[in-house]
């Protein structure tokens, strides 16, 4: 195993951040840990990177214990918190040189490993980390996490506020490093990016939801899931929230997602009741649940 | 200006020394209309949203905003609309009760008006048991579902709101799409920036900008059938990735 967490739990003061959590990831599995802000995703990255020590537990990163081996962790992973924290005022070749030096290492050393990232940055080698956009913040803060060759990366939010176009261009380098033997646990509020890890760990207020594969997480979602789609969303979504028979019903695109209380249940009594609210163009379909789907249901 | 355009944009363009980092945008936005404004980051929109707040000069072009001139009368634009971004929200260390007294205050609010709108928002938040709690120890989504209510508090024709429900969790997320449905429904317009594209279909219309021009606008489902794509995601990688 490459992460192993057993029982692991953090508390401040009176806010129970981790309460009980258990995982494992596999070597060269890419992880994720889903859930948003507050649901303990940081705290526990700052604990299996030495930074933090949990109340009760144990885990172990690449095999070492992340208390008694504290020394031999820092040196065999990398890490990009969620807030940037490079050296603002070094240029971009400083930081990336800066981070190897630490490391007992030097750029060239590792250069293959970022290479693909780094000529999208090297452009603007002389320019101050702090007058990069944030994209190439973002991909800065990769290199430097990377540049001595860890065994496991913990990437905190990587997406966090960046935009569809630069977050799939981040996740296909992701699925890349992954090639390269490289552990790879991942936080994320986007719940669109679960599908792209081999296992997720849903996470909210500390605790874990469920683990699985995504496609594993989707088929335990419990109702039949109806899109249904009206002229006006406003008045759509406030008629199926009055409805007697209603279970779930939360927006999703351009449609609404809605289960039912009944197992056996006609549509067409529930587009009857539409019309009657003075909904028009109404169609109701079945659909497949998502991740966010199951998020929900098991959030509730 | 017709009454029912509440923003109303033509060849609007900012220039940084040789940069252009707006580049001569037209649209229009309509009473009670939820208008997505999206784009890639470093394409332009909190540039050109700026302008339209009324606290970036325009290089060129010509904007109206709730019925005020960008260029000559941006105070009033202020005046006038509401604003609510992840960045500039509510104080942390005022209660919930304090916040909402002190941004009525801010746009001008009577005692009176502050007191009723106060009530009337604690009622339908439903914050009667944190009314007098501090703002910095409530959850992200509480934190933004009273500083939009807060935006809205001078009755507004429009709302700005430049990606609202960030790091929240799902239910939370579409809680705060409802509060947008509502304000729509009530007639305030409603612009807004967001990276999740499936907040993108919610809206009425939608504009893309691409390097500093609005290189797509209209209905999702529009948008969709022009690009032939199944979803605004793919709309959106179409475009941004040439």
């Amino acid at each position: 195993m490459s992460i192993s967490v057993q029982h692991i739990s953090k508390s401040y003061k009176n806010v129970k951040a981790l309460q009980n959590i258990s995982f494992e990831v596999k070597e060269g599995e890419l992880f994720g840990l889903i859930g948003p802000d507050g649901a303990g995703k940081t705290t526990l990255f700052r604990i299996l990177t030495t930074l933090l020590i949990a109340n009760e537990g144990t885990a172990t990163v690449a095999g070492f214990n992340v208390v008694l081996d504290y020394k031999n962790i820092r040196n065999s992973v990398g890490y990009m918190p969620g807030k940037f924290s490079l050296y603002q005022d070094l240029t971009v070749e400083e930081n990336l040189n800066f981070f190897a030096t630490i490391f007992g290492t030097t750029i060239a050393e590792n250069y293959d490993l970022i290479k693909e990232i780094y000529v999208q940055i090297e452009p603007f080698k002389d320019r101050r980390a702090g007058k990069l956009s944030g994209g190439m913040k973002q991909k800065l803060a990769l290199c430097c996490a990377l540049i001595h060759k860890p065994k496991v990366l913990f990437l905190d939010e990587p997406t966090t506020g960046v935009d569809p176009v630069s977050r799939k261009e981040f996740w296909e380098m992701l699925k890349r490093l992954q090639q390269k033997d490289i552990t790879i646990l991942v936080s994320t509020p986007y719940m669109d990016e679960a599908e792209l890890c081999d296992r997720i760990a849903l996470i909210q207020n500390g605790e874990i939801l469920e683990i699985d594969t995504p496609a594993e997480i989707v088929k335990h979602y419990p109702k039949k899931m109806y899109n249904v789609r009206g002229d006006n969303m406003y008045k759509l979504i406030e008629s199926l929230k009055a409805y007697e028979h209603q279970y779930s019903v939360y927006p999703f695109g351009e449609f609404v997602h809605y289960t039912d209380h009944r197992t056996d249940f006609d549509t067409e009594s529930l587009k009857d009741y539409l019309k009657t609210k003075g909904l028009t163009d109404i169609t109701i379909a079945t659909t497949q649940p998502t991740i966010e789907d199951t998020f929900m249901e098991l959030a509730k | 200006m017709s009454d029912n355009k509440v923003i109303q944009v033509e060849g609007l363009t900012k220039m940084f020394g040789d940069f252009t980092a707006v580049n001569a945008i037209t649209f229009e936005v309509e009473k009670g209309e939820i208008f997505g404004f999206l784009g890639a980051n470093g394409a332009g929109k909190t540039t050109a949203m700026k302008m339209l707040i009324g606290i970036s000069n325009p290089t060129s072009g010509k904007a109206k905003v709730a019925g005020f001139d960008v260029f000559t009368e941006a105070e009033n634009i202020k005046r006038n609309i509401g604003y609510m971004s992840q960045k500039f929200a509510l104080y942390d260390d005022l209660t919930v009760k304090e916040n909402i007294t002190f941004f009525g205050g801010i746009y001008g609010l009577s005692r009176k008006k502050i007191k009723e709108k106060s009530d009337a928002l604690i009622k339908e938040l439903g914050l009667d048991e944190i009314a007098n709690q501090l703002v910095g120890s409530l959850p992200l989504g509480w934190k933004q579902k009273i500083s939009f209510s807060v935006s809205l508090l001078h009755d507004p024709k429009i709302v700005f709101l430049d990606e609202p429900t960030g790091g929240v969790d799902p239910i939370t997320r579409r809680q705060f799409w409802e509060l947008i449905y509502k304000a729509a429904h009530l007639g305030t317009t409603v612009f807004v920036t967001t990276h999740y594209m499936d907040e993108a279909e919610y809206c009425d219309r939608v504009s893309i900008m691409v390097n500093g021009k609005i290189e797509a606008l209209g209905t999702p489902k529009k948008l969709k059938e022009q690009f032939n794509a199944a979803n605004m995601n793919d709309v959106f990688l179409k475009l941004a990735r040439g």
